[in-house]
């Protein structure tokens, strides 16, 4: 295990050092802006249409904004999640960055492990930066704070994890571009499910909240920002509650206590089909 | 001798195509061997599989007596991609700490900078990569695959990127590497190079060794020419034992004999003769 922190420090470097980083604190900067903006604006006009009876409109409003926010947020770091990840068996080998690395003697589950930790590290880091960013914008122009303030935040990190993991296990068999597509593919079919179970629970419809949650489970990034999403307003009560369900962010649900356990088995088992996938490759 | 690196009844099949079909192979400790033959004969697989690379279908190899892959085998041997890139946003001191630190190589600055003086490229230290040439990024892999001082090396096309100034460098520290009793097993397609610095000769073709051997001993008799007053005759199928006698028959048949060389075949004759149909 003398080689992960080795590795880690290199993807640390690699991943501070390569253009991707630079481009997603632009779009991170550009999408601040836009929330801030946003959100300005938002509670402006709840502010001079004050005809929501019963509802409290700061919360309506803080909520839906920091909601879209939480969802942006994992979108970034699922893009940076899977930039970070998606070359780094097959893609990495092909252009011949690989095998350099590989015939050191530490091993290639070490240097699969070392590669995750690092850009599970960069990306829990880039979320709680982006969310507290967020949360600060919220909190000054609409006097908002979310319910639960670190859960969600810690959920957004551990989903933008499994996203890193996915790739990284998708990098062993596909091409860095086929990856990338994949992994977007997959974290859309994520919040398909979202949604799906969104329209089953405004349909009452049993089957496609059962194909929503079975879909979380296989896929517990949305699982944990469809928790996290909950959270933020878990004191919420009465016409709020009410309100909220129906909006944007109504199918938030709360996951219950197995989320944390299963996240973890999950990761195990992604990285142990990857590890041993990748011990298995001609390279 | 001990040996430095073994294959025996190596055998790699890729789905249908079978790209090493039995090989066995032997490089002493300190010995500089060349691996030759035509695209897709093999010879990066056996380098591969060396490496620990690419799994073989069955056979085993060995280096420095640890199977090859091992974390054992990998702490004593350097390799050189003959496709390989580095990352451009180290800089070349910075790539050999990161191997330093890989190999488990004490050597710190004073390693790196020795060896970056020995490939030539002092002056590009702090450098990054991406702003090398394909020259000096494949003196730096050299660099590269000796951090550690390995005892065995595996060079798959060391030289491909090089200008002729930068292939008598490398040929230059081949020889420095064999005083040290560095054993190399050197994959390329330069057979002069490979005739020039190689203790042994390996050729592979259609995943078989097909040939092996001493430069000199691979060369054989092609014929004796001997320069006379009408001009050059050459004598086909004889060889230097002939010598005295062609001198005499011609001198007693009144010819005056200006001069006599055996002709040999040349690497690269032997080379197209053993392959055949697969050269090119």
């Amino acid at each position: 295990m003398r080689g992960v922190p080795i590795m880690i420090g290199y993807a640390l470097k690699e991943s501070l050092r390569r253009r991707v980083f630079l481009v997603v604190l632009v779009l991170t900067a550009c999408f601040l802006g836009l929330y801030a903006l946003g959100t300005s604006e938002a509670f402006q006009v709840v502010e001079e249409q004050n005809d929501f009876t019963g509802v409290d409109d700061r919360e309506l409003t803080g909520a839906t904004m920091f909601g879209l926010s939480m969802f942006a947020t994992l979108f970034l770091g699922a893009v940076l999640a899977a930039f970070l990840t998606l070359s780094t068996v097959r893609g990495d080998a092909e252009r011949g960055l690989l095998q350099p690395l590989v015939v050191r003697p530490i091993g290639r589950a070490v240097l699969l492990v070392g590669r995750f930790l690092a850009a599970a590290a960069v990306c829990a880091v880039y979320v709680a930066l982006v969310y507290t960013a967020a949360l600060l914008i919220t909190w000054g122009i609409g006097d908002w704070t979310p319910d639960r303030i670190v859960g969600p935040a810690v959920q957004l990190a551990a989903a933008t994890t499994v996203i890193a993991a996915l790739s990284l296990l998708g990098s062993i068999f596909l091409s860095a571009t086929a990856n990338g597509i994949a992994v977007f593919m997959v974290f859309g079919a994520g919040l398909v499910s979202g949604l799906l179970g969104q329209i089953g629970e405004a349909l009452d419809s049993e089957t496609l909240m059962n194909v929503a949650e079975t879909a979380s489970w296989i896929l517990p990034f949305e699982a944990l920002y469809q928790d996290g999403l909950n959270a933020i307003t878990a004191d919420s009560r009465g016409f709020t509650e009410l309100a909220l369900s129906l909006g944007p962010f109504g199918g938030a649900q709360a996951a219950g206590p197995f989320l944390w356990p299963w996240t973890l088995v999950y990761l195990a088992l992604v990285g142990a089909a990857a590890i041993a996938a990748f011990g298995r490759k001609d390279l | 001798m001990a040996a430095a690196f073994t294959a025996r009844g190596l055998v790699k099949r890729y789905g249908p195509v079978t790209a090493l079909d039995g090989v066995d192979l032997h490089v002493d400790e300190g010995e500089l061997v060349g691996l030759l033959g035509p695209n897709g004969a093999g010879k990066s697989t056996l380098v591969k599989i060396g490496c620990g690379l690419v799994r073989a279908t069955s056979g085993e190899a060995h280096v420095c007596g640890a199977r090859a892959g091992s974390a054992e085998a990998r702490r004593v041997m350097g390799y050189l991609a003959e496709l390989f890139r580095f990352p451009g946003w180290a800089t070349a001191d910075e790539l050999l700490e990161l191997h330093q630190r890989l190999a488990g190589s004490a050597g710190g600055e004073a390693e790196r900078r020795e060896l970056l003086e020995l490939v030539g490229l002092s002056e590009a230290r702090t450098r990054r990569i991406e702003n090398m040439s394909k020259g000096m990024q494949q003196r730096l892999g050299i660099a590269q695959a000796l951090v550690g001082t390995p005892r065995f090396l595996f060079l798959d096309e060391p030289t491909s990127a090089l200008d002729p100034g930068g292939r008598r460098t490398v040929r230059g520290l081949l020889e420095a590497l064999q005083l040290r009793g560095v054993a190399v097993l050197l994959n390329s397609h330069l057979l002069s190079e490979v005739e020039l610095v190689c203790d042994r000769v390996v050729i592979l073709s259609r995943g078989s060794i097909v040939t092996e051997g001493r430069p000199s001993e691979l060369a054989r008799p092609r014929g004796v020419e001997v320069d006379l007053d009408a001009g050059t005759r050459v004598f086909e199928g004889a060889g230097r034992e002939d010598v005295p006698r062609i001198v005499a028959d011609l001198v007693a048949a009144g010819e005056r004999v200006y001069g006599v060389r055996v002709l040999e075949t040349t690497l690269e004759e032997l080379y197209l003769e053993v392959v055949g149909d697969q050269a090119g």
